[in-house]
């Protein structure tokens, strides 16, 4: 293993900025590496080769003519549900497969200026459905950590790529957990800005209300520099904020003092088992002992979390899913009229989950169930954001298990219901449009593996400065991740 | 009450083979039996959040952009003919 | 008389006249080589958004204000779902139960000048949908067609639905109210409203009823009407065979029809008869819309004159003939031609006898339009001051016009360079009729022996020896004097 695909994105940038490195032996470097492990890992649906050397060399130009960027050079993994002018776009997908985007979403082309080389496009649950990247109907992506287990997902690809340095950056989207799941489940920070923070022009909706761009990183201020760099007002999406981005790569703190962090009363860590409860206890004790007051706030909604969530997204993702009907890209499977043929092609086209959910929204929206299940989602949603509000009125910040359980074996859970409640602590936060990520706090042992675990820190709107300062705080003083590495490519 | 998973599959225009029908018939109603829970919520007095980050009156300028060039559009059609975009015989409704 | 009335309520789709399209920068026009106006957004390409057109909203807004109709605070956009191969998102971006104008009322007048009103229900923005063109059937329709071909140039343009209370009665009225719409929102300048461009299109709910029945008929759903012409005639016929059908003891089936231009007879379109579930929700790519009240009085003190406010101004104030006020109105450009002559020369009549008169048919004869001729309105009345103070008469006063038009000047200057200036001159009229009477003795003995009559061509000999310039009432007046 190169030491190149070691570094974090800081130092890449510091040393590329700094003509000690350049972006093309970083480049060459990560892509060897890809080669070498990315059949066993399965991170990437595609590897761009011949665009992240051609970047990388015009990237050092840039450097060259005295241009600093702030991400110069640092090799990227994008979710596959990001467009990037030229390439291919398939969202796992069958009935995107061979789909090749004519433009490029917004916070890539963001990323991409400030400096980052595109390595290539990551696998995830088809359409981002899914918590285990099991979904996809383009590959299989398993955990660096153990390769018999999921990665998490959906951002599954994007999690795998950067735990098993294929890539320092990931970018992934954050619907239910997406970021936050993978990203403890592969040992790295996930963090999911506040709704509307990172343009969503070009990343392939799934529930919009709910979608939101984010970045996987080995480190909290690799994080903050990807967020700094993609974050920010976009007069192409309409839900963009129009509000200043205030720098948080550089106002990153070493202690908690001062801080009132919120324990949530109805998260009873004895759900989870004495293992896993003993990690998150002491994850609470350190974050005490690094100077935060813990507080009890109270989350009286959160419970409903889930059944709120799986009405409001599977509604938007049935609309936002007719347009994939066989007319004007992507797949089509003939017949005798339109309706037969989209019919078609929509059955071939998705796999079972996509169908699953298009159907649960299409029946939540239509002719009276309108009322019962859509507008009672969208209320209780109302409550769960109220409830966050009032917890924030007594704490700073909120601390709570970003999953239930460590990485489980791929095809360990086949029911869907059991597979919605990875996300039963994550989604609170997204119903609630707050900033939240997930970084690791310890590692339980099955069957001999150590497996990651994440702690998810949740804050008010548009605090994500004080979010990353803390987990930053947090990650300095016990260091959990790099208490093992990733099996993926390791020295036999 | 049993849903109507045909007919909900034919609103979202996914063909389903019998056994799908019955598969989704039965995780759809799970699914449902859970959501149930809501119902012990009293949201009588409570707004509907579309939205969760209050923004208003979002717009843009009427100033116009480059258009997609034609190439580029029609080459993605699973079915061209010249200029248009071909699509099997549409059943008037 | 018929014992049955029809009730009509008409269903208009405008498109506004935006230099882009409604949520996207691509051009809005009409026509054009297909699929060139088309991006992300508005080919709905996986991953694209749309952002509101702020226009729009203002030509909305500008609209919901001619007609008195309530702007609420709040308002949203929301998702309608139904699949279509010309609907690319297969949802049309529109509003529910919150559009951007409640209620309004048109104003419109009958031929006869008969000032009628007729509510709106609403009016609300959305998107227009890409165009088909059925192929494989020959004769373009949809029935029959074995493939289709679409073209998304029109797909994302701005479309404003404006839906009437059913309280026309009979085609008359609704084409009436059909006229006054589409002339008060060419006054406002928010769209082309041409039917034969499709930036006007309506369908009519017809039903008709017993003669003071209390509830409605059951009703009937026209569409496929391009013109006014064929609104007219599709009301008619539709009436017709409902108060036929009624009469014979037939039920009316609630149902769409499709007006059959040729054979001039509405037919059931196919219908699938499943009831549409259109899964109305709030658009979340979308925020909601805030319209201040302030801005909302702001917009209805800056409203122009509207058609329905000129025309009684015309027939009330200047007393002109429906017809002729229509006429004005109808061609705006005149209308403010005119105004600006009733305005200098204070002569509302003799305004609109130049303007509809003369001018028009000098215009008509050149090709080019009355406002943009060399004749000013200016011009105009100082013609119409001095036929006023006598010093041309109405001939001449049109001989001038042509002049003035020709590009002579202006007409007091081409009345006196050409000398044509009415001679009022009682002792060189004299003269000249001595003169006329002095060179047909017969004519006068003719007279004298009692055909009074002859004493007209008498007249216009003296009127032709003053090269018209003599004032005609004082020649006839000094004619008779020396007969009698």
């Amino acid at each position: 293993m190169s030491v190149l695909t070691e570094r974090s994105a800081a130092e890449i940038a510091r040393d590329v900025n700094a003509r000690k490195l350049s972006a093309r032996e970083v480049v060459d470097a990560t892509l060897a590496h890809v080669d070498a492990i990315d059949a066993e890992v399965g991170a990437y649906l595609t590897p761009l080769h011949d665009l992240a050397r051609a970047t990388a060399s015009r990237v050092d130009e840039r450097v060259a003519h005295g241009e600093r960027l702030p991400l110069a050079g640092v090799p990227l993994a994008v979710k596959d549900n990001m467009c990037l002018v030229g390439t291919r776009t398939t969202c796992a997908s069958k009935i995107l497969e061979r789909w090749s985007a004519p433009y490029t979403a917004t916070a890539v082309q963001r990323m991409l200026d400030a400096g980052c080389v595109p390595i290539g496009k990551t696998n995830l649950d088809e359409f981002a459905m899914g918590s285990s990247c099991e979904n996809s109907a383009l590959g299989v992506t398993r955990n660096p950590f153990d390769l018999t287990r999921v990665p998490g997902g959906s951002s599954g690809g994007s999690a795998a790529a950067v735990a098993a340095r294929e890539a320092t950056i990931g970018l992934g989207s954050d619907t239910g957990g997406s970021i936050r799941e993978p990203g403890a489940f592969c040992n790295l920070i996930g963090f999911k800005p506040t709704y509307g923070r990172v343009s969503r022009y070009g990343l392939i909706a799934f529930a919009s209300s709910l979608d939101q761009i984010g970045p996987l990183t080995r480190s909290v201020e690799d994080a903050a520099l990807a967020f700094d760099a993609m974050g920010g007002h976009d007069p192409m999406d309409g839900t963009s904020i129009d509000r200043a981005l205030e720098p948080t790569a550089t106002a990153l703190r070493e202690d908690l003092r001062g801080l009132r962090v919120g324990i949530v009363r109805e998260f009873a860590l004895d759900a989870l088992g004495p293992e896993m409860a003993a990690v998150y206890e002491r994850a609470y004790a350190d974050l005490k002992a690094l100077g935060a007051t813990l507080v009890d706030v109270s989350l009286p909604t959160a419970e409903h979390g889930l059944a709120t969530y799986y009405l409001i997204a599977p509604a938007e993702c049935s609309s936002n899913l007719a347009r994939f009907d066989g007319v004007r890209y992507g797949l089509r499977v003939d017949g005798p009229d339109v309706n037969a043929m989209y019919e078609r092609t929509r059955a071939a086209g998705f796999g079972a989950e996509v169908k699953r959910r298009i159907l649960i929204g299409t029946y939540a929206l239509s002719s009276g169930y309108y009322d019962a299940y859509y507008v009672r989602a969208q209320k209780a949603r109302t409550l769960i954001a109220r409830d966050f509000a009032d917890a924030f009125a007594g704490c700073d910040l909120i601390a709570c298990p970003a999953t239930s359980c460590p990485p489980f074996a791929i095809g360990a859970v086949s029911d869907p219901y059991s597979m919605y409640l990875m996300d039963y602590y994550t989604i609170p936060m997204s119903l609630a449009g707050i900033p939240a990520l997930s970084v690791p706090c310890g590692w339980v042992s099955e069957g001999g593996t150590p497996l990651p675990i994440g702690l998810q820190l949740a804050a008010p709107h548009f605090a994500e400065g004080l979010l990353l300062g803390a987990a930053h705080a947090y990650e300095r003083a016990t260091e959990h991740a790099s208490k093992h590495t990733p099996r993926a490519g390791a020295p036999a | 009450m049993p849903i109507d998973v045909r007919y909900v599959a034919k609103l979202a225009r996914i063909e389903l083979t019998d056994e799908e029908v019955e598969r989704f018939g039965a995780q759809l109603a799970e699914l449902l039996e859970h959501v149930k829970t809501l119902n012990s919520l009293d949201v009588a007095a409570v707004a509907a959040t579309a939205q969760v980050v209050e923004s208003r009156n979002v717009m843009r300028d009427d100033a116009p952009r480059a258009s997609l060039d034609r190439e580029t559009v029609l080459e993605q059609a699973p079915q061209r003919q010249g200029a248009f975009v071909r699509v099997p015989r549409i059943i008037a409704e | 008389m018929s014992a049955y009335e029809a009730v009509i309520g008409i269903e208009c789709h405008v498109e506004l006249k935006t230099e882009t399209k409604m949520f996207c920068g691509c051009r809005n026009e009409f026509g054009g080589e297909p699929n060139t106006k088309v991006c992300p957004v508005c080919m709905a390409l996986p991953g694209s958004l749309p952002v509101p057109n702020r226009k729009a909203i203002e030509y909305m807004l500008r609209a919901g204000a001619a007609f008195d109709a309530e702007i609420p605070e709040f308002s949203k956009f929301d998702r309608k779902n139904y699949f279509y191969p010309d609907m690319p998102k297969n949802y049309q971006i529109s509003q529910y139960d919150m559009p951007l104008t409640q209620g309004g009322v048109v104003r419109y007048w009958l031929e006869d000048g008969t000032m009628k009103t007729c509510r709106l229900t609403r009016i609300h923005l959305e998107e227009d949908t890409g165009k088909s063109t059925h192929a494989g059937s020959g004769d373009g329709r949809i029935a029959g067609s074995s493939y289709s071909l679409v073209d998304y140039n029109r797909a994302g343009v701005p479309l404003m639905e404006c839906v009437s209370e059913p309280e026309l009665h009979g085609a008359d009225e609704a084409v009436a109210y059909l006229e006054s719409l589409r002339r008060t929102l060419l006054e406002l300048g928010v769209s082309d409203v041409k039917m034969e461009e499709g930036s006007l299109r309506c369908d009519a709910n017809v039903s008709v009823r017993l003669v003071g029945a209390a509830e409605l008929g059951t009703k009937t759903e026209i569409k496929n009407m391009n013109s006014f012409r064929s609104v007219h005639r599709a009301i008619e016929s539709e009436i017709e065979r409902q108060t036929t059908a009624l009469e014979s003891g037939a039920r009316i089936v609630q149902e769409t029809r499709g007006w059959d231009e040729i054979h001039g007879v509405t037919h059931p379109m196919r219908s699938k008869e499943e009831a549409h579930d259109y899964r109305y929700f709030p658009d979340p790519d979308l925020v909601p819309l805030e319209i201040a009240a302030a801005h909302v009085e702001h917009l209805r003190g800056a409203l122009p004159e509207l058609p329905w406010r000129r025309f009684e101004r015309y027939t009330v104030q200047y007393e002109l003939g429906a017809k002729q006020a229509t006429q004005l109105i109808d061609n705006p450009a005149l209308a403010r031609y005119f105004d600006r002559v009733v305005e200098a020369s204070g002569n509302p009549q003799q305004s609109t006898n130049f303007v509809l008169g003369e001018l028009s048919r000098l215009a008509n004869e050149r090709g080019v339009s009355v406002a943009e001729s060399a004749v000013t309105p200016e011009h105009v009345a100082e013609l119409i001051g001095m036929v006023e103070a006598k010093t041309i008469n109405s001939k001449i006063a049109k001989e001038v016009l042509t002049r003035t038009w020709d590009g002579a000047g202006s007409p007091r200057s081409v009345v006196e360079k050409e000398g044509l200036a009415q001679t009022s001159d009682p002792a060189a009229i004299e003269k000249l009729v001595e003169e006329v009477l002095g060179a047909n003795p017969g004519v006068v003995a003719e007279y004298r022996s009692g055909k009074v009559a002859v004493a007209g061509f008498l007249v216009g000999q003296a009127m032709k020896a003053s090269r018209g310039k003599a004032d005609p009432q004082l020649v006839a007046e000094l004619v008779k004097k020396r007969l009698g």
